[in-house]
């Protein structure tokens, strides 16, 4: 099956163009629901027989290339769409198809109804294909198609409902937003291409890691490099600077939300630097860069999601805040705990999309959570499901979140210091209380819906994913049991990816060896502070909901800035938007285009016009005046003669 | 086929057709419409004929014909194509059929004249891909301006006449210098072999021997008349002007082809030519270009007429060109070469849509327009996908072209320097910005304006004209190796010629 890899890759496009032309036509929501989903499953299968495939192969060759044809080729470029099967590949590849196939069916019924429901699947099945193409790459240009598409895909779903109004713009002023921004990270992966092409003459990834490798470059072009590709991966995956698109994309419908903006593409950017391991492991600098951005996004991200009352919006923080570990993981070199995280997260997160999907859904697009409460008795699959969820990325023990997270804590501590930890575990304090806060303001309390609105439980094709989901939430990470727990070496995970990070940790060395007790230590640390946070948000917002008030009353200035979302998004508008946008309109086009360069072009004409019609006057056609010009003009010849005698 | 007329019969056949036209009736109209359409379909057929038996492999000029023509100034007939000019003939004769075609419905006034000129216009671009011979060359470069003149000037907007002057003395000012460059280069080569001679083959031994001083005149009286006809910065300013007045099919052809005979002129006349002035200048000349990338797209950001949006980020694209040109590295010049054509269909294809809804509401302000997309969805998705064409989004034309061109000129040792790549990819985030912003506020929303609900959607007729133009696009954004192919070896034969003795163009990986 690894040979017919492209296969993943052509189905959800065939699905595309099916829906995308015929759809309208077709009508029938099964028959579109069926093949949009059918496609993505069909690859998920395939996906999966080629994992089992190359698991039945020795380490040394899991990693294989599937060629197609040549795309780009001149001069001393040559670029092919062939695409990598690897360790790492295959991992994301199951997580897109497969959690993107359960969201295919949710969106069966959650898009029910809706008039253009053709469309919604083409689009979905349209961004598996970029996805796809982004995982599967066996280089740079090829992945930054599937990355640039996964950035159209996100734009056209973002603006799906495109004559809706979101918050103070519309929708689509969000989808552009978001693309727009993008755009400003993809400038920098460009940067990072055209520099590795002039490095190592190759833009392969084989190429490119093996003489990275080995050849003797300098430490100041690795930087650079990995600069450029990570201000890439801050516009995709949401971090500081380039977060602020992330949570106006929840414009879109919310199942996009839950594929796109939480499991899979936003993850595309950790993927990027791990993929990339060892350009960034040979560049110190820009890692502890990583490491600091992750964990600053992860914290501020944190604190704004304590304060949201829209419940997408309290998620799109978390997803922020949940990236922030990511690269963090990145930062200090744990590649494997970092994808990891992206695996467990893409389970919970997608599930709490979807859960809070379901409960908007019962609640007529209403996503206000003061105006929730009590809801756990009329959607009970739906409240134990996210409840789940909530508990897996809060890092509950024995859930999927636990194991990712704290590995990752660890070696924040382990590589990092000491600071990483404590902050890291300050974030996921937050999180586990601002997760609650949204579980028990939704599911527990008095209603506080009106109630011809009639809350009911979601179809059981919407909930049927949600169990999968909060299955894989549970398990999910046991696959990836730390070391800790199994003894030296058997951490399944880690065994699996390692050889693709091998040469990246290779040049990282680690030196110092950490004792176990250690690491239990500082877990049973970050795990009772997680659990004290979920009292905490339990007390607060089941009992004593004064509290809360009071508190955001005294600390006004505090509350209005995290709900304000630190006025980022005011100051882009400000610092950079406005002005750009003034000074080409006044500076460049009314004053430097109309008047400068065009008034030197039409001043340039004007003038011939006038000197021609200054000198057109000496043509008077009075023979008397000719005569007379002709008698000057004579006198003055023989003046001339007679001097020059 | 190195000695078929083939190029001949593709120069006279348009040339023939118009003059059939005259003998036409004028009341006659689709008897006239048919001839014009049949006509350029039988010249795309002969440049498909052209595409199948070129040599790609080849570097040299094939097709070639030469005909003593002027005797007494050893003036000739001499035409001959190679990769590059093949890639333009192709674009031309592709693009004229669907220009005529489009404009079945919009011109309806004095369709005999405005066939006949577009048929005089495709005989004089055409020839200016083909000559092989400057003053030959020169002539067509001349006549080509009038059918355009008379084509704004006629057939165009309200303020069409002071456009077409405009666009007409602009120009014209501009290839008078190379007129007077050309003379002296004539001139010069006498001295070297004995006659006066305006042979391109024989110059190109010429131009590389002349005194530094005097070749630099030259090169920089060649370079204003083809900086003007890209348009370079600052001398874009006639550009939004004859775009914003001229029919549809004026600007399409304008865009579309026009502004590459500047490139291309660049290309085939100033590289070659005169290459130790090429490389002094390349530096300055790619300053200009980029400036213009940056500059034009800023000013497309916030124009609020569609046509001139376009009309500004033609400017910002041909920047690229030109800068691809000057980095001289093959990925960049192939970039410009591939990006020449792109820019042919994908600015093409946006003239031509916003055509199609003025001929509905007679308007081209982007705030007259809003929620069309569930009116007219047909007419939204063509417009997406040209704006994503356009954009340079990978998997369509454009990408190929502007990466080729960043990736070139990035690690160009004439440039020697990233600054160049990366102020110009700014471009590409700007181009995100104009485009979607106008799409957002033209397509997406709610329908403010009463007099859009009942608009027409695409009818079969121009879904006809622009498919065409949409396999393309996608085809060189997957497959481009079939175009590419095509130059690569004339590529890399100009960037030869380019690095003459004394300076070493270095290979791949030099500079920092």
């Amino acid at each position: 099956m690894v040979n017919y890899i492209y296969l993943t890759i052509l189905l959800p496009l065939l699905g595309f163009l099916v829906n995308g032309v015929l759809g309208k036509k077709i009508k029938n929501e099964k028959i579109i629901g069926a093949i949009g989903s059918g496609t993505v499953g069909l690859s998920f299968l395939i996906v999966l027989v080629a994992f089992f495939q190359t698991l039945a192969l020795p380490a040394a060759e899991r990693r294989q290339e599937v060629e197609l044809f040549t795309w780009l080729s001149t001069g001393g470029l040559n670029v092919r769409f062939a695409y990598l099967v690897d360790q790492l590949s295959l991992v994301m590849a199951l997580v897109v198809t497969g959690v993107g196939f359960l969201i295919h069916v949710y969106s069966i019924g959650y898009m029910h109804g809706d008039g253009s429901f053709w469309r919604f699947f083409s689009y979905l099945n349209l961004f598996i294909f970029a996805m796809m193409n982004l995982i599967l790459a066996n280089n740079f240009v090829l992945l930054f198609l599937g990355w640039e598409g996964v950035g159209l895909c996100s734009y056209l779903l973002i603006g799906f409902w495109y004559n809706r109004k979101f918050e103070k713009g519309t929708t689509s002023q969000a989808a552009k937003k978001a693309f727009v921004v993008n755009r400003i990270g993809d400038f920098g992966f460009l940067l990072g291409m055209f520099l590795i092409f002039m490095t190592f003459d190759s833009l392969n990834f084989q190429e490119v890691f093996s003489k990275a490798e080995l050849f003797p470059v300098s430490e100041k072009v690795f930087s650079f490099i990995a600069l450029f590709l990570f201000i890439g991966a801050t516009g995709k995956s949401a971090q500081i600077p380039l977060f602020v698109w992330l949570p106006d994309a929840m414009a879109g419908p919310t199942p996009v939300s839950a594929l796109i903006h939480a499991a899979t593409m936003v993850t595309a950017g950790v993927y990027m630097v791990a993929r990339c391991s060892i350009i960034f492991a040979s560049a110190p600098v820009i890692m502890t860069l990583i490491a600091v951005i992750g964990l600053m996004t992860a914290f501020f991200a944190a604190t704004v999601g304590l304060v949201q009352n829209d419940i997408k919006k309290v998620l799109a923080y978390s997803t922020i805040s949940q990236l922030g570990y990511m690269f963090l993981a990145m930062g200090v070199g744990a590649f494997t705990s970092g994808i990891s995280h992206v695996m467990t997260h893409a389970f919970f997160k997608a599930l709490l999309f979807l859960g809070a999907g379901s409960v908007i859904h019962s609640m007529h697009d209403q996503q206000d959570i003061r105006h929730y409460g009590g809801l756990k008795k009329y959607m009970p699959r739906t409240y134990i499901t996210f409840l789940i969820a909530s508990l897996a990325i809060s890092g509950f023990p024995g859930l999927s979140g636990f194991f990712s997270k704290d590995e990752i804590l660890w070696y924040a501590y382990a590589h990092g210091n000491i600071v990483f930890w404590a902050l890291g575990v300050l974030t996921a304090i937050m999180t586990a209380f601002y997760m609650f806060r949204l579980v028990f303001l939704t599911f527990y309390g008095k209603e506080k819906f009106s109630h011809d609105l009639h809350p009911h439980e979601s179809p059981s094709i919407m909930t049927l994913p949600l169990m999968v989901l909060a299955f894989l939430s549970v398990v999910g990470g046991y696959i990836g049991l730390p070391a800790v727990f199994t003894g030296e070496g058997g951490n399944f995970f880690e065994n699996w990816l390692s050889p693709v990070f091998t040469s990246a940790e290779r040049k990282l060395e680690f030196y110092g060896s950490y004792s176990h007790t250690e690491e239990l230590l500082l877990m049973v640390l970050s795990v009772a502070a997680a659990l004290c946070s979920i009292y905490f948000a339990y007390f607060i917002y089941t009992k004593r909901q004064d509290i809360a008030e009071r508190t955001s009353r005294k600390l006004r200035k505090l509350y209005n800035l995290l709900l304000n979302k630190y006025y980022v998004d005011e100051f882009y508008e400000a610092a950079v938007v406005q002005p750009l946008q003034r000074a080409s309109e006044t500076l460049l086009w009314k004053f430097t285009d109309s008047r400068i360069i065009d008034g030197v072009v039409n001043g340039a004409a004007s003038l011939i016009d006038r000197t021609a019609s200054l000198i057109r006057r000496l043509q008077t056609g009075v023979a008397q005046f000719y005569a007379l010009i002709m008698m000057v003009g004579i006198a003055i010849a023989l003046f001339w003669i007679i001097i020059s005698l | 086929m190195e000695n078929s007329h083939l190029l001949t019969y593709l120069l006279f056949l348009p040339m023939a057709g118009s003059l059939f036209l005259l003998f036409l009736n004028k009341n006659r109209e689709s008897l006239i419409r048919w001839t014009g359409l049949t006509v350029s379909l039988a010249a795309f057929m002969l440049s498909l004929l052209l595409f199948l038996n070129f040599n790609g492999s080849a570097s040299g000029f094939q097709f070639i014909e030469n005909l003593p023509w002027i005797s007494s100034l050893n003036v000739s007939y001499h035409v001959g194509i190679d990769g590059i000019s093949i890639l333009m003939v192709m674009l031309t004769t592709f693009l004229t059929p669907i220009t005529l075609f489009s404009s079945w419905g919009s011109i309806r006034k004095k369709v005999k004249e405005f066939t006949f000129f577009m048929l005089l216009l495709e005989v004089g671009m055409l020839g200016v891909f083909v000559s092989l011979d400057l003053f030959l060359f020169y002539i067509f470069w001349e006549a080509m301006l009038i059918p355009m003149y008379f084509i704004i000037g006629i057939w165009g907007g309200e303020k069409r006449i002071y456009a077409s002057v405009k666009f007409f003395i602009y120009t014209m000012f501009g290839s008078l210098l190379m007129l007077v460059a050309i003379i002296w280069l004539g001139v010069y080569a006498a001295r070297f072999t004995g006659v006066f001679t305006t042979n391109l083959l024989e110059l190109y031994k010429v131009g590389p021997f002349l005194p530094f001083g005097i070749q630099a005149w030259m090169f920089l009286a060649f370079l204003l008349s083809f900086a003007i006809k890209v348009p370079l910065f600052p001398f874009h300013t006639w550009l939004p002007d004859a775009h914003v007045q001229a029919p549809t099919a004026g600007s399409v052809i304008l865009a579309g082809v026009l502004l590459k005979m500047g490139t291309y002129g660049i290309l085939r006349f100033c590289l070659p030519l005169f290459p130790q002035s090429a490389l002094e200048f390349a530096p300055y000349v790619s300053v200009l270009a980029v400036v213009g990338i940056i500059y034009g797209a800023l000013l497309a950001m916030v124009q609020k007429d569609m046509k001139k949006l376009v009309a500004y980020s033609s400017v910002s694209h041909l920047g690229f060109v030109v800068l691809g040109i000057f980095a001289l590295t093959t990925e960049a010049v192939q970039g410009s070469v591939i990006q020449m054509v792109n820019h042919g269909l994908s600015t093409g294809a946006l003239f031509l849509l916003v055509g199609m809804i003025y001929d509905r509401t007679h308007t081209r302000e982007i705030a007259k327009y809003g929620g069309i997309a569930k009116i007219v969805p047909l007419y939204s998705v063509a417009l997406m996908i040209a704006s994503l064409s356009s954009m340079g989004l990978p998997g369509l034309n454009g990408f190929v072209g502007e990466f080729l061109i960043l990736l070139g000129s990035f690690k160009s040792p004439v440039l020697n320097s990233w600054g160049f790549a990366v102020f110009a990819a700014t471009g590409v985030i700007f181009a995100a910005v104009y485009l979607l912003w106008m799409y957002q506020r033209v397509v997406f929303g709610e329908v403010k304006h009463e007099n859009l609900t009942g608009l027409k959607d695409l009818n079969k007729k121009e879904v006809l004209v622009l498919i065409p133009i949409f396999v393309f696009i996608v085809w060189i954004g997957i497959y481009p190796g079939t175009f590419l192919k095509l130059s690569e070896q004339s590529t890399n034969r100009i960037i030869q010629q380019v690095s003459v003795p004394g300076f070493e163009v270095r290979p791949v990986a030099a500079g920092k």
